[in-house]
């Protein structure tokens, strides 16, 4: 992606911090910039605990930040209400989960029409289009439980470009998975999303998968809550 | 796919928690719908079944054990009336028609009551309806040993017309009280849906006279069934004053309606009470299906917590949770109407076996409609607490399976 291409997500001075079990507040995230352009595809580099997924899930609106914005396509996100941000992720955001997230009694063909059916609508052809382009054409009436590993994150990709969304954020998609299974199921995100034309925000611990991307950023050092704990 | 398909997915997923409470709420509703039938359908029949009469003239005694014996066949007879007191009443001008009845035999315990031809053939027993015989039969003559027995007596007894049988003395069977004379069947009732259907009927003088009873008593009969005039609208009262408030012999019992009204109201509390106890049930099934949901929200909690990452509304998941109970509810009231039938069918048959009164359990009540109604919202109001429970789902704490 060209440097020319529109900022998607600008995210300023964006904190959140939790009550602890001793009732003491403690920051988790403190990011006081971050962009991420229209179709562009980036991985944040980090070690479990630092952040990365609380960090997801406050640009996917499922937590309310504390203090900052998220202009997503020039609109603050941040200062929507929880309906309207639950509005906002279904219709411009997927969402890739290291545990896959599927739903085991509905089949394949199910979970995919379900990440459309609170966004644009359930679109039987899409769903079965998307899930031939995973190579799970003859798996669509399959349950998760019936799928290797490998398929169930296929089946998630899938459901998580349903929506035709603008940006998809994938949380280790790859941890669950084995080496080769791994850099395939990267290999298919990537693809995908290029495909659609979706920008990629993926978090990862894993140099392999890393390794792939053009773009990588340490989330260590764009979280400054890390960055006050070493002073 | 639409809130109605996630629900139905759900329910499929939890099928055997789902199958199970609605079969308690099935027991529940078809034991209400039972109860609540059973009370209306027998209270209108017990009061509307009156043989086509308006009175009941007899022995000085209770009105209610006078009616029950006349008109239900159950009962003792509280006494006998002269048979001039019968000739008294059957010439009063206000009395269209007057037909004795006699009884104090039976036949293997089905009660047999000696009358006149008159009760076939110059009553009805509904309006516009009159007994009838199957054909080959013949209303019996009235100085021959014949009987015409009832259609439910003559298939419980396996009797058809030709068959002899010998009475038994009293109203309840006794191998050992066997009278002498025999009694050929000669004709046999359809079935007239009313008491008459238990009888085995046979002449007046047959009881009166039969072997073993008290010779004295040849000349009176038990009771006396009375129709009065159309025209005559004071005769009842006039009667009522004549018989009960002047006389000290007989008793009169009108109108038969009003004496088994009575009886129901006497007995209220105790429709109260197995209503309530209906109620009860039915709240406990319905409480069932609030335990049966919030038992299964925790294993559900990170479905949730999908369901609203992919954007699903807190009023969804809500709405989700509420329909679900609502469902199972409306699933269980289906299955609660099989529970019905085979519930009233079986009280309808111990019933009509007992006291001849046929309650029809496929007849409309209204309780058919505004039951299931409460039973759904029943339902939809258990699925609340599970709901808000469902509505208040960390997302992002239940996104991640927990060990």
């Amino acid at each position: 992606m060209s440097d020319s291409s529109p900022v998607l997500l600008q995210i300023t001075g964006l904190q959140k911090s939790f009550r602890g079990p001793d009732g003491v507040r403690q920051r988790i995230v403190d990011v006081p910039a971050f962009t991420l352009a229209a179709g562009s595809q980036r991985a944040l580099a980090g070690e479990s605990g630092s952040g990365k997924t609380t960090f997801l899930n406050l640009i996917a609106g499922i937590l309310p930040a504390d203090a900052g914005s998220i202009h997503f396509n020039g609109v603050n996100v941040a200062a929507f209400g929880e309906s309207r941000r639950d509005a906002f992720r279904a219709q411009n955001l997927g969402y890739i989960f290291q545990t896959f997230n599927l739903l085991q009694g509905y089949t394949c063909l199910e979970n995919v029409l379900l990440g459309m059916t609170f966004g644009r609508g359930a679109d039987r052809v899409r769903a079965v289009n998307l899930l031939k382009r995973v190579g799970l054409g003859d798996r669509l009436q399959h349950r998760p439980h019936q799928l290797s590993t490998g398929q169930q994150q296929r089946v998630a990709v899938a459901r998580a470009l349903a929506n035709q969304p603008r940006l998809v954020l994938a949380d280790e998609p790859t941890g669950n998975l084995d080496r080769k299974n791994s850099l395939a199921a990267l290999a298919l995100i990537r693809e995908t999303c290029r495909e659609q034309g979706t920008a990629l925000l993926l978090v990862s611990h894993d140099r392999t998968i890393l390794d792939q991307f053009a773009e990588v950023q340490d989330f260590h050092q764009l979280n400054q809550v890390f960055a006050e704990a070493a002073v | 796919m639409s809130i109605v398909a996630i629900v139905f997915r759900s329910l499929r997923q939890h099928l055997l928690s789902t199958l199970v409470t609605a079969v308690s709420v099935a027991l529940a509703g078809g034991l209400l719908l039972t109860v609540w039938v059973v009370k209306t359908q027998s209270q209108a029949a017990f009061t509307g079944v009156n043989a086509g009469f308006d009175a009941v003239l007899g022995a000085r005694g209770s009105q209610l054990q006078l009616v029950l014996n006349s008109i239900f066949h159950l009962e003792a007879s509280p006494g006998n009336v002269e048979w001039q007191d019968f000739l008294e009443i059957q010439n009063n001008p206000d009395v269209e028609l007057a037909v004795p009845l006699a009884v104090g035999d039976n036949f293997h315990g089905w009660r047999i009551v000696g009358t006149t031809p008159d009760l076939f053939n110059a009553s009805e027993y509904a309006p516009g309806k009159k007994f009838e015989l199957y054909p080959g039969g013949k209303w019996f003559d009235p100085v021959r040993r014949a009987a015409v027995v009832g259609s439910f007596a003559a298939e419980k007894l396996k009797l058809k017309v030709g068959d002899k049988f010998h009475p038994f003395h009293g109203l309840i069977y006794d191998e050992h009280k066997q009278h002498a004379e025999t009694y050929v069947v000669v004709g046999l009732l359809k079935p007239s849906n009313t008491p008459a259907d238990r009888v085995i009927w046979i002449p007046l003088e047959g009881i009166q006279r039969m072997s073993g009873h008290d010779p004295a008593n040849a000349t009176e009969v038990s009771s006396v069934l009375v129709k009065l005039k159309a025209d005559s609208a004071l005769a009842g009262f006039q009667l009522d004053t004549f018989y009960n408030k002047q006389g000290r012999r007989l008793t009169f019992a009108w109108p038969i309606g009003r004496v088994m009204a009575e009886l129901f109201s006497k007995i209220d509390w105790f429709d109260r009470v197995l209503t309530l106890v209906a109620w009860l049930v039915a709240l406990v099934a319905t409480s069932s299906i609030l335990a049966s949901i919030y038992n299964s929200m925790n294993e559900r909690r990170r479905e949730l917590a999908i369901l609203r990452a992919l954007g699903a509304r807190r009023t969804t998941v809500f709405a989700v949770i509420v329909l679900e109970a609502a469902t199972i509810s409306a699933l269980g009231v289906i299955l609660s109407f099989g529970v019905y039938f085979g519930l009233m069918s079986g009280v309808a048959e111990i019933i009509r076996t007992e006291t001849g009164v046929v309650l029809v359990p496929l007849a409309f009540n209204p309780v058919m409609l505004w039951a299931p109604a409460v039973f759904i919202a029943l339902g939809a109001l258990a699925g609340i607490v599970p709901a808000v429970k469902a509505y208040r789902t960390d997302v992002a704490r239940n996104l991640t399976p927990h060990s």
